[in-house]
């Protein structure tokens, strides 16, 4: 029986709104609900993956626990030493203590590098930013850590354009880690690199995170790199969380219909069943149209009169598991059955 | 001439060169594969594989200059009015001449990963779908051009498509407008469908949906695909056969079965164990060590050999191994298997 890992992030009814301005003055007449009223908790230590399809608001919900964008409503409650830090009510001076303990790897690493600085000024500006380092100090604490993600001390002069993708996101994860956080959000960290570099790359960050005793929170839309890479696994849909479980839990006997969906729609890669996968009609809503009730009941091959009129809330299905889903008791849905994995009864 | 296995397309030898100020790239080298009509050929490759290019090529969309095919050929058959066929050398016509245009879109059509490349944003949808059948199809008016374009998009799975025919590409969401590119490749009735990683930039959902549409567009219009992607999990459930491309080579060849119940090229299985999958044992990924060399590099011996765990110095990198036959059907290119044929 694993100890009880302490909560290290925790995020209470957030939500991110963009208004849809129109006409001459700037009305305005909506709002894209890319994130609305997540709630969850994150343990220090562990990789929380947040899986979804395009529109489902993991990349906004990831930026805005940053406060690149800021959040509409909502609390994100960060715990550092003794400290509980309210994140959106943070003034600029404790901002400062709060970019040095959570960071963020974004997707493209074209564009996440500023081309006019080299390796040594892009990954010793934290530490410049954050008056933790300079000079002397600094090139050796950058020396360090762009060592331990496999770049090379000869190239600290080196430009962005001179490094491969694999490289340049090895200087994002470099950049990151410098200030050594509590925590890292990696937006979708290996989705621009070749098929034979992501392998590299997880396996860093996985390497990195037992070193370091990171806390990841792992953005992506392939549930194949979220199954390799995650604890426990988060699924949005149209701005909504809709499951969060343990991953073994979650693959083998998901609760929710569109976590459901999801796991037959990727083509399985066991002999027997080589490429096979199940297709649903349908598309992700319009954010600014949501539908009534469960924003997935058009899709929703279980739905009910009430899952058209009643929105459900996130609740418990155990001490691990929850679910939004008016009908997750009674369904038994389909997951990935895998050698190792027991099909939980 | 006989077709006994009814090849489509044939392309042999094919190398297409690009100069550029900083050197030479040999994007494709040496490139020999054949489709089959109403087949699938899976290409799997990642970058600098080649692959784009030789499709391109198959479409005669290369831009020349930079790039110049220095070799090798593109033999399609293509049916004759009434009895039998001819082969026609596409690496042989003009890119921008009369023929080549009659046959591509007619006879030839392709997808691309970004829906956007083939379509112009300034014209409705409806528009340059019917600008297609119009132009390839003799004796069609602009109004039945209109009805089959209508029909076309229904049968892509456009809802509405009296309505979505009038909109612009912009005004779709990318699982539509890869639908509708698809639409617009079809739109000829091609014998052949190039399709370059459609689906990549795809949610797994909309994906399996295209796949499923693709599968049976090909089974109702008897229609030969080419399906290029870096997904090995995809290529495995579309293809009928598959090559494996590296640095403008191919390295193996083999039924879809074959190669992934037998892969024998170690890039191939290297490949194969890098990649994080939905099922199967959970195990920590075997990377490819290092990484792409420069595209200017020119290789003596194997491409593939500064990365390769099964390297022997003083063999593989001083001559290029032959692409060899191992099992019937199953060639590598490999000097492991060099001494092995499958007719001794």
């Amino acid at each position: 029986m694993a100890p009880e890992k302490e909560t290290l992030l925790e995020i209470q009814g957030l939500k991110k709104y963009f208004p849809i301005q129109k006409g001459f003055l700037r009305r305005t007449v909506g709002y894209v609900k890319a994130v609305d009223d997540v709630s969850f908790s994150v343990k220090s230590g562990e990789t929380l993956g947040v899986v979804g399809e395009s529109g489902c608001g993991k990349t906004t919900m990831g930026r805005s626990l940053v406060r690149l964008y800021e959040p509409t409503d909502g609390k994100i409650l960060l715990n550092v030493g003794d400290q509980t830090l309210s994140v959106t009510e943070l003034n600029r001076q404790d901002m400062k203590i709060f970019r040095r303990n959570a960071q963020i790897i974004f997707q493209d690493p074209y564009a996440s590098l500023n081309p006019r600085m080299n390796l040594l000024e892009t990954v010793g500006e934290p530490l410049l930013v954050n008056k933790i380092a300079h000079g002397r100090d600094l090139e050796e604490r950058v020396k360090e850590v762009i060592t331990q993600v496999g770049l090379r001390v000869e190239h600290l002069r080196r430009f962005p354009h001179s490094f491969s993708g694999g490289q340049r996101q090895r200087i994002g994860i470099a950049r990151a880690l410098v200030v050594k956080p509590r925590l890292i959000i990696a937006d979708e960290p290996v989705s621009a690199l070749d098929v034979s570099i992501q392998a590299q790359i997880l396996n860093l960050m996985e390497d990195l995170q037992d070193q370091y005793n990171l806390t990841y929170i792992f953005v992506s839309h392939n549930m194949s790199v979220i199954r390799y890479i995650s604890d426990r696994i988060a699924v949005m849909y149209a701005g909504k969380l809709v499951e969060l479980g343990p991953k073994t839990e979650l693959l083998a006997q998901p609760k929710h219909p569109y976590t459901e969906m999801l796991l037959a729609a990727v083509p399985r890669t066991v002999e027997r069943l080589r490429g096979q996968r199940t297709v649903t009609p349908g598309e992700p809503p319009d954010l600014t149209r949501l539908p009534s009730g469960c924003v997935f009941h058009p899709r929703c091959k279980y739905a009910q009169d009430i899952c058209k009129v009643e929105e459900p809330k996130l609740r418990a299905l155990g001490p691990e598991h929850q679910v939004s889903c008016h009908f997750a008791e009674t369904l038994d849905l389909q997951g990935i059955n895998s050698p190792h994995v027991v099909r939980v009864s | 001439m006989a077709n006994s296995q009814n090849v489509l397309v044939e392309v042999q030898d094919l190398q297409v060169y690009f100069y550029l100020h900083e050197g030479v790239v040999r994007a494709v080298d040496g490139v020999s594969f054949q489709v089959r009509q109403g087949q699938t050929l899976g290409v799997i490759g990642e970058s600098g594989s080649g692959k784009s290019v030789s499709a391109q090529s198959m479409m005669g969309i290369v831009p020349s200059p930079p790039a110049k095919q220095i070799g090798g050929k593109i033999l399609m058959h293509l049916s004759e009015n009434g009895a039998g066929y001819r082969v026609v050398n596409l690496a042989a016509l003009p890119p921008k001449g009369e023929e080549f245009r009659r046959i591509r879109g007619k006879e030839i059509g392709m997808i691309f990963q970004e829906p956007m490349t083939s379509f112009s944003p300034v014209h409705t949808i409806g528009d340059q779908i019917s600008e297609a059948i119009l132009l390839h199809i003799p004796n069609v008016t602009k109004k039945e051009a209109r009805e089959r374009t209508i029909e076309l998009l229904r049968r892509v799975g456009i809802a509405r498509p009296e309505e979505r025919i009038d909109a612009y590409p912009h005004q779709f969401s990318g699982g539509m407008r890869q639908r509708a590119m698809i639409a617009m490749a079809l739109s000829c009735n091609p014998k052949l469908l190039i399709a370059d990683e459609p689906t990549t930039a795809l949610d797994v959902t909309i994906e399996a949906q295209i796949l499923e549409l693709l599968k049976e567009l090909q089974q109702e219009f008897n229609m030969a695909m080419l399906y290029i992607s870096h997904d090995l999990a995809v290529v495995g459930g579309v293809a009928d056969e598959v090559i494996v491309m590296y640095l403008g080579l191919v390295m193996e060849q083999a039924s879809t079965d074959e190669l992934f119940e037998n892969p024998l090229h170690p890039y191939t299985k290297a490949l194969w164990q890098s990649i994080p999958k939905i099922d199967g044992e959970l195990t920590r990924l075997a990377p490819i060590s290092g990484s792409l060399p420069s595209p200017f590099a020119v290789h003596r011996g194997c491409p593939f050999f500064s990365r390769c765990q099964a390297r022997i110095p003083g063999v593989c990198d001083t001559a290029r191994p032959p692409l060899v036959e191992v099992t019937p059907g199953h060639l590598v290119r490999c000097v492991l298997y060099a001494g092995r044929t499958a007719n001794p």
